[in-house]
């Protein structure tokens, strides 16, 4: 029944010194992705709760201020704003931090969008643990299970600086709401201008055959560096960005399961319900190999900086190396 | 597209067939709300049939008014508004929260044609008018946009979030209703959680208050005229009104609230509203979704 596998396009990225990367901000490229669309789209609204400078929507405010929108503190409400919004044809956008966006507004979420199935494009600023000093109050992670959950609703987690840009334009064209996930602090380039994105379509960083790395947002380059290292023990790790977590691409993963024969996911979320979660549930469908998952165990985050902070609840390159090998040995012992 | 011209007596006896409708769709189904569709039938017969510059016959009509049941639970009120107004045929009433019907529990877009946003979780749906409102405004297009709430859901915070919205962008192509009947699913408003003064709170809200007796057709003609002509601020219809309103036995009874009377109850309600269920049957053998056109002479 099998046939051979496609060959698949290793995306255009450029070439990222690992050691040394550029470092961008995600939410800047929500900001300038923004930008883009207000020039092309008379269309597009964008709205905010208070939290113009950090979700960088203020780069719209200055270009659009007809169609910025200040709601204040009250996230429900904006919720529903741009639902009514959207109602009358509009494509709003709106920011505030994935904490609030995920749970504040969870059912304004749930019964006015994702029910009306309005295209209500919701950006959730602050996302992970990687947000640092300001604590487990801010650090959102919880929005890929809760998100995931409700029906019609899709849900993106870029890598980086461009792919947030681009995914930022390309939900425009989406005529059914979704959620972008994007963080506070300076993460590493690892996609260029010319890096393909498609909704729902995971591209594939690196090649590997021994096991699949499948990665989102700022774990995609700690996914990258795991892949160097288990390289110079001589295992090929493939290194898939699943930038989309629904629609998931079950193709990636059914290729991932069926060629590489383990994997393991790295997400900055709680381990319930996140990247890996979704990719289990696919995979024992599909294919059932061992898999490993790195994720936040089933805590609060606390006050810290970025790094240290994904060192102690086990998000860095290294956790991914010892998972790879706690897979590998299964994988072996089979 | 043109508003309806009904006469007084007209709109009374609209609003007698919708209290039919709600009676006899509530019995067939054995489920639903009874109490706040009927307090809510007079003004909303005066907004489907007076009020409303809307053409049923296509929905999507730009320069349609866009209206909004926040208060997603009373939609026996709002099915028969539709049907009655043209919505759909009188019969698809027999599929109420019925699987193979097209109207659910709460109204739902997708299921629904008229429906503009699906509502049922309170709260919510003055923050979807206010959306509507603006983004009307910003396109210059010069429908009106009118919300319906319950009194009970003035205790969600969410509903005064959008009243501090409204006001601030001054969006005065907004008008919302509420339905004072003083009742709630617990018991009375003001045992489960007060919320008066309420008409006070919505001037402090900076919106213009017009308060008045939610059964008095006239009265509710009146107000939302003056709705129309209040400029630079949105405006609220402080709607009195009796929980269960031209039932007997359902009167200003919170136990009303959230359940249908059964069949013996529905032959007296019916009974006091002048038919049978029986003689409410007849009438949907006749009814086709087109029995209200727009009338050539409307006023615009």
């Amino acid at each position: 029944m099998t046939s051979p596998a496609p060959v698949l396009p290793t995306a255009a990225a450029p070439a990222v010194n690992l050691a040394k990367p550029e470092m961008k901000r995600t939410r800047e490229g929500f900001g300038h992705g923004l930008v883009d669309l207000g020039e092309k789209r008379p269309e597009v609204f964008v709205l905010v709760g208070d939290l113009s400078g950090s979700t960088n929507v203020s780069f719209f405010a200055q270009k659009f201020p007809d169609r910025f929108l200040q709601v204040g503190v009250a996230e429900q409400n904006m919720m529903c704003v741009a639902a009514g919004l959207a109602a009358v044809g509009k494509i709003p956008y709106l920011a505030t931090y994935g904490a609030f966006a995920s749970c504040r507004s969870a059912d304004q979420m749930r019964v006015t969008v994702a029910y009306t199935d309005l295209p209500v494009k919701i950006g959730g600023a602050h996302g992970g643990i990687s947000v640092g000093p300001d604590g487990a109050t801010h650090q959102a992670m919880e929005e890929i299970a809760i998100v995931r959950s409700i029906p019609n609703m899709k849900m993106i987690v870029p890598c980086d600086y461009w792919e947030t840009r681009k995914a930022t334009v390309a939900m425009a064209d989406d005529p059914h709401p979704n959620y972008i996930r994007f963080g506070r602090e300076l993460v590493p380039v690892v996609t260029g201008p010319e890096t393909p994105f498609a909704i729902g379509k995971a591209n594939v960083m690196r090649e590997g055959k021994d096991i699949a790395l499948i990665a989102c947002g700022v774990m995609v380059y700690e996914a990258l560096v795991a892949a160097e290292e288990l390289a110079g023990r001589g295992v090929s790790a493939r290194v898939i960005n699943m930038h989309t977590l629904k629609p998931l691409d079950m193709d990636a993963i059914e290729r991932a399961a069926r060629e590489c024969g383990a994997i393991v996911t790295a997400e900055e979320h709680q381990i319930h319900g996140g990247l890996g979660g979704a990719v289990a549930e696919a995979v024992v469908r599909l294919h059932p190999v061992p898999m490993e998952l790195v994720a936040v165990h089933d805590r609060f985050g606390r006050s810290g900086k970025q790094d240290e902070l994904m060192a102690a609840f086990g998000i860095k390159a290294p956790d991914i190396v010892r998972a790879a090998d706690r897979a590998l040995s299964r994988k072996k012992a089979r | 597209m043109a508003r309806l011209t009904f006469s007084l007596d007209e709109l009374r006896e609209r609003a007698l067939f919708v209290r039919r409708d709600i009676i006899a769709l509530l019995a067939r189904s054995q489920s639903g709300h009874s109490g706040g569709p009927l307090s809510s039938t007079d003004f909303g017969t005066a907004l489907f049939f007076h009020e409303l510059n809307v053409n049923p016959e296509r929905l999507d009509d730009p320069g349609r008014d866009l209206w909004h049941f926040s208060i997603g639970h009373v939609t026996p009120v709002i099915y028969s508004l539709m049907a009655e107004r043209g919505y759909f045929p009188l019969a698809d009433l027999l599929g109420f929260r019925q699987f193979h019907g097209h109207l659910q529990g709460h109204p739902s877009k997708h299921d629904t044609p008229g429906i503009e946003v699906s509502s049922g979780s309170l709260g919510q749906g003055l923050s979807v008018s206010c959306g509507m409102a603006y983004g009307s405004r910003f396109d210059g297009n010069p429908r009106r946009v009118y919300c319906v709430m319950g009194d009970g859901e003035q205790q969600e915070g969410q509903i005064w979030e959008a009243a501090m919205f409204a006001a601030h962008y001054k969006l005065d192509n907004l008008m919302g209703i509420i339905d004072y009947n003083r009742k709630q699913i617990d018991g009375d408003v003001q045992d489960v959680m007060g919320i008066a003064p309420l008409a006070d709170k919505w001037r402090a809200f900076n919106w213009h208050v017009i308060d008045v007796d939610g059964h008095d057709i006239p009265q509710l003609l009146g107000a939302y005229e003056e709705a129309r002509r209040t400029k630079g601020k949105p405006s609220l219809i402080l709607a009195r009104t009796v929980m269960g309103k031209g039932v007997s036995y359902m009167e200003d009874d919170y136990r009303w609230h959230g359940v249908p009377p059964s069949a013996d109850q529905a032959e007296q309600a019916l009974r006091e509203l002048g038919t049978s269920l029986e003689g409410w049957t007849r009438r949907l053998e006749t009814h086709t979704a087109r029995a209200i056109a727009p009338p050539a002479n409307g006023k615009a």
